[in-house]
């Protein structure tokens, strides 16, 4: 390659580089490792996680443990699939682009809405662009936001809306949902969004239909932020007239792989798509007449419309969509409301029987899907560290997020639980309140 | 070879302006469109709102870019063309007639005088065009 390119060494392509600041010594790596090496090594490295696989995992909080069907591996892995780059050649990405147009449909479907996009990197972001979309698309400076909305997701708005000055407001909460009085009060002429999730980050379901009369009476545009999973029971949020839906799709046959990749699922009213990020794959045809896909309405993006651009996405989540559409079409109607109708069936059979152990009280006096709220009798940090000595990972202590929670668990149940796992960690419980 | 009418007065930013009766219509130039090739979408942001001589009062997508369309003159924005929604070729087809795009009632007449004339314009053109 050195011949090739005419010169005698490695060295003299840098020989571009000043004297002053090159570094005079070899760099300080360790040496190179052979295939089976490299592989010990890392095997060593990741036996420091303890995964699903040796956890019983009751911990939710935005990502789940549900299964996911091993076709998903099979049709992700394909090179055809996996090594594809970014199809803004169409004539040489039908495949891809045909591909990421099944996910948008399929998010359509799931969530009632007209119009999906490409997919965001999480739902925190996609919540965060939506809150901008909204700005945009009303011309109102101030969005509210529930108390209930995953504490998480919120740090992310704040952190877009920093430097573009956005006066967020928190809705109050009556126990672990939204109280309707208080967004009477708070939603006026100058609101260009509520913002809510539904199911909430407590798992509690919202008086979506209330707060959605609330919003549109005021003007303001309803974002919502479902879990794809509980749309196999709940209604969509399209039912409730959302103008923004979002949600994260990592439920849908991805790993939980501590925080990522995720994939933020975006979708919103048909005539609000010019002010949609993200990149969207329309059908078309050619000049003689066939059926083909391309990146449609890219003059939205930044790298046409500049500083005049609503975001700065130029990407999506493509192989994460991919497993996602996998899942979706794999499970079917019926698998998609079969896993929901178990996860919801357990929790509320652990929530039951967390009841009854003395000093643990379920917070379930509102409706839930697959996650509650547990007050412990001693801090949930300890319940969760005790629990990992049991192999059991017992939920989220929510006094990470506020520190007047630390008695609160945060327990989620999916399809994936079984009843010996369920009375395993109540028997857990018991001994923890002895 | 673009087309400029000699009944029109012009911007340095390529806009043309026609002014009847206090109302003046806007559109941008043959040369304009020339430029930015297809135009694929049309939008009046300012409809309804008093706007200043050279602010930005719309948006002109083609496929490759994305124009601000100025304010020639100050006044308020009465009106944008509707049909330009189904049918933004219009202001390819005919930039000067029905792809006038935007109409603002005047609030200083005077400002018209500062304007260009075809002539001035063309030497505009031509310097643009030698770039």
């Amino acid at each position: 390659m050195l011949q090739r390119v005419g010169v005698g060494s490695v060295e003299e392509l840098f020989a571009g580089i000043p004297d002053d600041i090159r570094l005079k010594r070899p760099l300080d790596l360790p040496g190179p490792l052979s295939e089976p090496e490299a592989v010990a090594e890392l095997t060593r490295l990741a036996a420091a996680n303890s995964g699903t696989d040796r956890l019983v995992c009751f911990a939710g909080a935005g990502a789940y443990d549900h299964y996911i069907p091993a076709i998903v591996d099979t049709i992700i892995s394909r090179p055809e699939f996996y090594t594809a780059y970014t199809p803004y050649q169409a004539e040489v990405s039908q495949g891809t682009l045909q591909a990421v147009y099944e996910f948008q449909s399929l998010v359509c479907r799931l969530y009632d809405m007209e119009v999906a996009n490409a997919s965001m990197y999480d739902c925190a972001s996609a919540l965060a662009e939506a809150t901008h979309m909204a700005r945009d698309i009303t011309r109102r400076p101030k969005v509210i936001i529930a108390g209930s909305v995953n504490p998480n997701h919120v740090e992310v708005i704040r952190t877009y809306a920093h430097g573009l000055n956005i006066p967020i407001e928190m809705l109050p909460l009556a126990g672990n949902v939204v109280d309707p009085a208080a967004l009477e009060r708070m939603a006026g002429p100058d609101t260009a969004a509520v913002i809510v999730q539904h199911p909430n980050f407590f798992g509690n379901l919202e008086p979506v239909r209330r707060i959605s009369e609330v919003a549109h009476r005021a003007g303001a545009l309803l974002v919502v932020s479902a879990d794809p999973s509980s749309l196999g029971a709940l209604e969509p949020p399209g039912a409730y007239d959302a103008d923004v839906a979002v949600g994260e799709g990592q439920p849908l046959g991805i790993p939980l792989s501590f925080g990522g990749p995720y994939l933020g699922l975006m979708s919103a009213r048909r005539r609000f798509i010019r002010n949609m990020p993200g990149r969207i794959v329309a059908r078309t045809a050619d000049l003689e007449g066939r059926t083909g896909f391309v990146l449609a309405l890219q003059t939205r993006e930044q790298h046409i419309r500049r500083e005049r651009a609503g975001s700065n996405i130029c990407t999506n989540q493509a192989l994460c969509a991919l497993a996602a559409s996998v899942y979706l079409a794999t499970m079917g109607r019926t698998g998609i409301a079969e896993v929901a109708r178990q996860s919801m069936a357990k929790a509320h059979y652990l929530a039951r029987a967390i009841g009854q152990i003395r000093g643990f009280v379920p917070e379930t006096s509102a409706p839930f899907f697959k996650e509650f709220t547990v007050q412990t009798p001693l801090p949930a940090s300890r319940v969760v560290d005790a629990g990992l000595k049991q192999g059991i990972l017992p939920g989220v202590d929510l006094g990470r997020f506020n520190p007047e929670w630390k008695n609160r668990l945060l327990v989620a149940v999916t399809e994936k639980r079984t009843r010996a796992e369920m009375d395993a960690y109540c028997a857990f419980l018991k001994g923890l309140a002895a | 070879m673009a087309s400029i009418p000699g009944d029109l007065k012009y911007t340095k930013t390529h806009e043309w302006v026609r002014l009847d009766g206090g109302v003046a219509t806007v559109g941008i130039t043959d040369f304009a469109q020339s430029e930015l090739s297809d135009i694929v979408y049309v939008e009046v942001t300012t409809k309804d709102k008093t706007v200043k001589r050279e602010e930005a009062i719309g948006t002109i997508e083609a496929v490759k870019a994305v124009s601000d369309l100025y304010a020639p003159v100050s006044g308020l924005v009465i009106e944008g063309n509707e049909s330009l929604k189904d049918a933004p070729a219009t202001v390819n087809q005919d930039p000067y007639g029905a792809g006038w795009i935007a109409k603002i009632r005047v609030s200083d007449p005077k400002e018209m005088a500062g304007l260009l004339d075809a002539a001035a314009y063309a030497e505009v053109v031509e310097k643009s065009a030698h770039h």
